[in-house]
């Protein structure tokens, strides 16, 4: 016999779906099938199931191979590097549970580390824009409910957020948007044709990285201020048109993602598509959300916002936390040898930093606790896998919007596996014995 | 033949689910190993589809397949799915924002047939060890 659990939540992108149906065994041990998720979702849920996954910690030997340790070595080994440490960074946090972000954000402050989480490659230049000028937003239910004109920056959800569209901006039907995707107004802005632009009512393929110059354009279009003909090569025609189409909805509502996070202009791409927001708000309803990668980077910035009063980049190596962007931010750090110990956590810098930070990694002491192989494993000298979060333990997670959900259980994980939270507790009690405190 | 084109890279829902699967697997090479390539490009290139392309920049250098661009046209951008393979590549300058230029790299596109593409663990252990080409 099977059974079938419901409103279970993918822990995969922001957008933290909370409609999947997964089929486990009568035991509560294997996952059979899951329903509902994106191709990416399902994914994550079934390669918990992998025979060849890797259950206890390992560390590496001096020929390159590893050599299987036990937890009680793996706690030691990290809470050893860290309070040996003179500036440790502490990277990742995202695909994890408030609670062991809790946990962690204790560790940082008992060994002077610097934390940082995946906002840095990600939407860490949104985070300085919303500290420089504020962000006007709203949650995914008012976007369901009330957005009609709808306009994607510089992402592309189909490949990157398969079922918001479906579930919050494009076609759902709401209280206010009976009409579904007919009711709404859908714009894509971006340097390709993507697939998330073959859905929208007006594409503007803009020159990569012009993003500043076209967003500014859209302000002097909404005062009908003279353009020239084109702007990062759109015809002007097409910009007065949406700037029409912006002004003449009910609620509109602006999604914007790494195309302008992380082209040129950085967060001044962002203070721009902020200001186009709150100049629509002089003829109507207007908001602005990031589209948050991980399913709980969000819960990242929220736990540390409250903890230490910023959301990434914290630099707790003098005793009270320092925040400067460019500075304290993981690559950086990296690049100028500022930090002499590597601990990662829910991440995988490997695969997603520039190869001349990951260097860096592999040539200082580190740590990195993840279920899965990955390049980052490859790099660092102990790798402790734990259970996934979302799938084989709850805990706390944040969606893009800002609104958190508690995230379900679903199976056991392996038997003898640790949790993130439980690790990283054993690792703070052994930090405290050594630092004697 | 070489061409220049300027480099983006980003989420693939293939590398999503590939990334999920296992980053140590073939099909994460095979989603993510790759860049699109606009048809206009690969007619100055001068290579077939499916051939292998080493990747320059000021940067670091690298070898991946050339694929026709999926979600095109796009003359004079490439991309290279977000993974090891871009990341040998782009520009990791933050510019004092903490975020590396992952979009809008200047790169060398020329054939290299004989050249492999490397599975994600061996290219990075591989390039950390110095032992890339």
């Amino acid at each position: 016999m099977t059974r079938t659990v419901t409103d279970v939540i993918c822990p995969f992108c922001g957008t933290l779906c909370d409609d999947l149906e997964v089929v486990v065994s009568d035991d509560g041990k294997d996952l059979l099938e899951v329903y509902n998720a994106c191709a990416i979702g399902a994914e994550k849920f079934l390669h918990s199931q992998a025979k060849d996954r890797i259950t206890r910690p390992r560390m590496r030997q001096e020929d390159g191979s590893w050599k299987e340790i036990s937890y009680d070595e793996a706690v030691n080994y990290t809470a050893r590097m860290l309070a040996d440490a003179k500036k440790p960074l502490m990277y990742g946090w995202s695909s994890t549970n408030c609670e062991a972000q809790s946990v962690g954000a204790e560790i940082g402050e008992a060994v002077g580390a610097v934390m940082d989480n995946t906002a840095t490659v990600c939407h860490g230049t949104s985070l300085i824009a919303v500290q420089d000028i504020g962000i006007p937003s709203c949650t995914l239910g008012e976007v369901k409910n009330r957005a009609d004109r709808v306009l994607f920056w510089g992402c592309n959800p189909a490949h990157a957020h398969p079922r918001h569209m479906s579930r919050y901006s494009i076609f759902p039907r709401g209280f206010f948007t009976g009409k579904g995707h007919t009711g709404r107004k859908v714009i894509v802005v971006d340097p390709r044709p993507t697939d998330t632009a073959s859905l929208a009512d007006i594409h503007l393929q803009v020159e990569q990285g012009h993003d500043y110059e076209l967003l500014d354009a859209l302000r002097v279009a909404f005062r009908g201020e003279k353009l020239p003909d084109f702007v990062g090569g759109i015809p002007k025609a097409k910009i007065y048109e949406v700037a029409e189409t912006l002004k003449s909805g009910r609620f509109a509502i602006i999604f914007f993602g790494m195309g302008v996070t992380q082209s040129i202009g950085k967060n001044h791409n962002i203070d721009i598509a902020i200001a186009v927001t709150r100049d629509l708000n002089e003829y109507t309803k207007a908001a602005i959300m990031p589209m948050r990668g991980h399913y709980n980077v969000t819960g990242s910035g929220q736990v540390w916002g409250w903890q230490f009063g910023f959301p990434f980049a914290v630099d707790l190596s003098r005793g009270f936390a320092r925040y400067n962007p460019g500075e304290t931010t993981s690559n950086d750090l990296l690049r100028r040898d500022e930090v002499d110990a590597v601990f990662v956590l829910g991440s995988d810098p490997g695969a997603h930093f520039p190869f001349s930070s990951v260097k860096k990694i592999y040539d200082l002491p580190s740590v990195v606790i993840d279920p899965h192989e990955t390049p980052t494993s490859e790099v660092c000298k102990v790798h402790v896998p734990v259970a996934f979060v979302g799938v084989e333990i709850g805990g706390c997670a944040y969606r893009m919007d800002n609104v958190p959900i508690e995230t379900r259980k679903v199976v056991d994980a392996p038997e003898g596996m640790m949790t993130d939270e439980e690790f990283l507790t054993r690792v703070l009690a052994r930090v405290k014995e050594l630092k004697g405190v | 033949m070489a061409i220049r084109v300027n480099l983006i890279t980003g989420r693939t829902i293939q590398q999503g689910v590939a990334m999920e699967a296992g980053e140590e697997k073939p099909a994460y090479t095979t989603a993510c190993g790759i860049i699109e390539l606009d048809p206009a490009d690969f007619k100055e290139l001068g290579a077939f589809r499916n051939t292998n392309v080493r990747v320059t920049s000021n940067h670091g250098s690298v070898v991946v397949k050339a694929v026709e661009a999926t979600q095109g046209p796009h003359p004079g951008v490439a991309y290279i799915p977000m993974g090891p393979w871009a990341n040998m590549v782009v520009n990791p300058n933050t510019y004092s924002t903490g975020m590396p230029t992952f979009k809008g790299t200047s790169v060398q596109v020329e054939v290299a047939k004989s050249e492999p593409v490397l599975g994600s663990l061996e290219l990075v252990r591989k390039g950390c060890r110095g032992e890339l080409s």
